[in-house]
């Protein structure tokens, strides 16, 4: 398994905003107080089901924390991104990690969306998509100008690659 | 203004209409539905008042839509036009709103025919004429319905050979790669739409008979053809009935889908299925649109030593409408070496890529495979033991014949797909087999691959395998290489694709230099570049 000539794959050279941590902290905060807020609003309503709504809700949100304190951070040690010359190779994931690479002369769009909770953190999305239906790479949590950025020197770089992408 | 111009530059051609009998089959067709309907209706109108008092009112209803219908026909027969221009193939048509639509000539990737029964007595076709474009909305087809076969081929012929100077007769290849052999009919009654034909037939009797509010009485007269048998043999018997009428089923639609069956090499780099005994078919492929081959084998056809081929290529998929999921067929399922010869041959390739020897998957795959085998036994003969030890011991003994019987069962098929995977270089094309109940070996060419995703699950990280997929403009757009070993697979990986994955790979160091190694990982996590 690990002989002589073992290789593997490198991680990509830069990762993405400090910031990110924050926002996805952020996001996983508002995903868990939705439904913790519900379980709790009905139990205070409801008399007869008040001790298991609660109890449903401090599992909710205890669950939650427990995520906000632990995936972020791993996140942010997976996420990483690098563009060359030549090609975009992301990696993403935790427990399921993924290392996506898409040469430039295969690359047919390159979008930047912002969502309410990134414009807050002035953080932007960079999606990459290529021929395929399943070749699509996502950067998220990119400082939103280096976001611009990059879509703008991605753009330029595949529109002097000659080929119809496929 | 611009649209104008272009349109004064493409007049050199005159706009056509489609075959007047266009009217005559769609009304056809709509009476036979209004029939259809209106009988059910008369007799349940019937119900309430006299018999002849509601036939009068099903037939005013049917003459009115049948007046209204053959109208709205013959306006949209009137309104429907098309031309061929030298740059772009243009249909206008509608009833109230008149819809406008053109392809560039440059884009269009096929044109296939195909005609129902009914407008091949009139000897008509639907011509549907495609860029293969994945755009949502469907704008990327345009449909003729309904043009005589001989303007539908002349279309087809036009339209699609454009290429015919590079593709000037090939010496070594027969036009005709395959035609029908009656025997391979063998192979129909084992697919899998066998057991689900007799589900259906099952199914219908039942449905049928509760429309007249009989159910019951068929259950009873089935439960009095057995009344001298046990249970457990009704139950075989049932099941060895349902077995039967599927096999049927499945011989009908196969007759069905594959008489007639032709695939052959066009001039003009395009190759033609064409098929269908009462639907007739032709399905033409631009082979520059042809990214590979994929060579299926289902279980049941697998074990007769049998194959289907499907075509790998862009622009098929994603179209919902028509169940076009059987036009990516080149040939039903057959023996293995003729499948073989004809993916070979539809590839112009003097071997078959997908006959190629291929390189096993490290054993930690086989290992990870018992081990879901296992778990996918041992998860739920643990909740009948959990309800076993709750409520009644029966459910204990229950328990423990699955474990006994279906473990072997799992580990079989566990073990069925280890030998399964495997992947490999053959020629230009990159080949990946995986699967048991759907065992595919994929030929795709290693110019098509577009790019690498290599996915690492946390146990396949401890595993030390990954698993790497390459993604496509055809096809299902990625194809997997699954639990393959790390150094195996990205080594592969670099060597089937140059240039794509090898700067990003990395010796892996030593054990002492690892951890130091892990600290600048750590360290680089921030932005370095711009």
């Amino acid at each position: 398994m690990t002989g002589e000539n073992a290789i593997r794959l490198r991680p990509p050279r830069n990762a993405v905003d400090e910031r990110a941590v924050a926002w996805w902290r952020s996001r996983l905060l508002t995903t868990t107080a939705v439904p913790v807020v519900v379980l709790g609003v009905l139990g205070a309503l409801i008399g007869p089901a008040r001790f298991w709504l609660l109890a449903a809700a401090t599992a909710v949100a205890a669950l939650g924390l427990a995520c906000t304190a632990f995936f972020p951070a791993w996140w942010f040690r997976v996420h990483r991104w690098e563009v060359t010359e030549d090609a975009v190779y992301v990696r993403t994931g935790a427990f399921w990690q993924e290392w996506r690479i898409a040469p430039m002369s295969r690359i047919q769009t390159v979008d930047t969306s912002r969502g309410p909770l990134e414009q807050l953190f002035r953080l932007a999305t960079v999606t990459v998509t290529t021929a395929s239906s399943k070749g699509a790479l996502r950067i998220a949590g990119l400082d939103h100008e280096l976001a611009a950025d990059l879509a703008e020197r991605l753009t330029a770089i595949t529109q002097d690659t000659p080929g119809d992408a496929t | 203004m611009s649209v104008d111009r272009a349109e004064k530059v493409d007049q050199e051609t005159d706009w056509l209409q489609l075959d007047p009998r266009t009217v005559l089959v769609r009304v056809v067709l709509f009476s036979g539905v209004l029939a259809g309907a209106a009988l059910p209706t008369a007799f349940g109108l019937a119900g309430s008042r006299p018999l002849w008092q509601a036939f009068a009112w099903v037939a005013t209803g049917v003459a009115l839509a049948l007046a209204v219908d053959i109208v709205a026909e013959t306006v949209r027969f009137r309104r429907t036009r098309y031309r061929v221009g030298r740059e772009r193939v243009e249909l206008h048509t509608g009833l109230l709103v008149v819809q406008r639509r053109s392809l560039t000539r440059e884009r269009i990737r096929s044109a296939d025919l195909t005609a129902n029964p009914l407008q091949r007595v009139f000897g008509l076709v639907k011509v549907r004429i495609g860029t293969g474009e994945h755009t949502s909305g469907g704008e990327s087809t345009l449909e003729l319905d309904l043009v005589t076969r001989a303007e539908g081929e002349r279309l087809r012929h036009e339209l699609l050979a454009r290429a015919a100077v590079t593709a000037a007769e090939d010496p070594v290849h027969d036009p005709t790669l395959a035609v029908l052999d009656p025997r391979w009919i063998r192979y129909a009654p084992v697919s899998f739409l066998a057991p689900a034909l007799g589900g259906a037939a099952a199914g219908a009797v039942m449905q049928v008979s509760e429309w007249f509010g009989a159910q019951g009485k068929v259950i009873d007269w089935i439960g009095d053809r057995f009344r001298d048998v046990s249970v457990t043999w009704i139950i075989v018997d049932l099941i060895l009935l349902a077995t039967v009428a599927g096999a049927v089923g499945a011989l009908g639609l196969w007759v069905e889908m594959w008489w007639n069956y032709r695939l052959e090499r066009e001039p003009g780099g395009t190759v033609r299925v064409s098929r269908g005994l009462f639907t007739a078919r032709s399905v033409s492929l631009e082979e520059r649109r042809l990214r590979g081959i994929e060579l299926v084998e289902p279980l049941g056809v697998r074990l007769c030593g049998a194959a289907r081929v499907d075509a790998v290529a862009t622009g098929l998929t994603e179209s919902g409408d028509d169940r076009h999921t059987d036009l990516k067929t080149l040939l039903p399922a057959v023996e293995r070496a003729v499948a073989d010869r004809v993916a070979a041959q539809v590839l112009r390739e003097p071997e078959p890529p997908t006959g190629a020897p291929l390189a096993v998957h490290p054993r930690a795959a086989r290992t990870r495979r018992v081990g879901w085998a296992l778990w996918s036994v041992l998860v739920p003969v643990a909740v009948l033991a959990l309800l076993g030890l709750l409520l009644t011991p029966v459910l204990l003994y229950v328990a423990a014949g699955c474990v006994v019987v279906l473990t072997p069962v799992a580990v079989l098929f566990a073990l069925d797909a280890y030998r399964s995977l495997g992947h490999g270089v053959s020629g230009a094309y990159l080949v990946t087999r995986s699967g048991t109940v759907r065992r595919a070996t994929v030929a795709l060419q290693r110019s098509g691959v577009i790019g690498w995703t290599v996915k690492q699950s946390y146990f396949q990280r401890r595993a030390g395998v990954l698993t790497l997929t390459a993604t496509t403009a055809a096809g299902a757009g990625a194809y997997d290489i699954r639990d393959v070993g790390r150094t195996q697979g990205l080594t592969f990986a670099a060597g089937a694709v140059p240039d794509l994955l090898t700067p990003f790979l990395e010796p892996v160091p030593t054990r002492d230099t690892q951890t130091t190694r892990d600290e600048r990982d750590t360290q680089e996590a921030r932005p370095t570049e711009r």
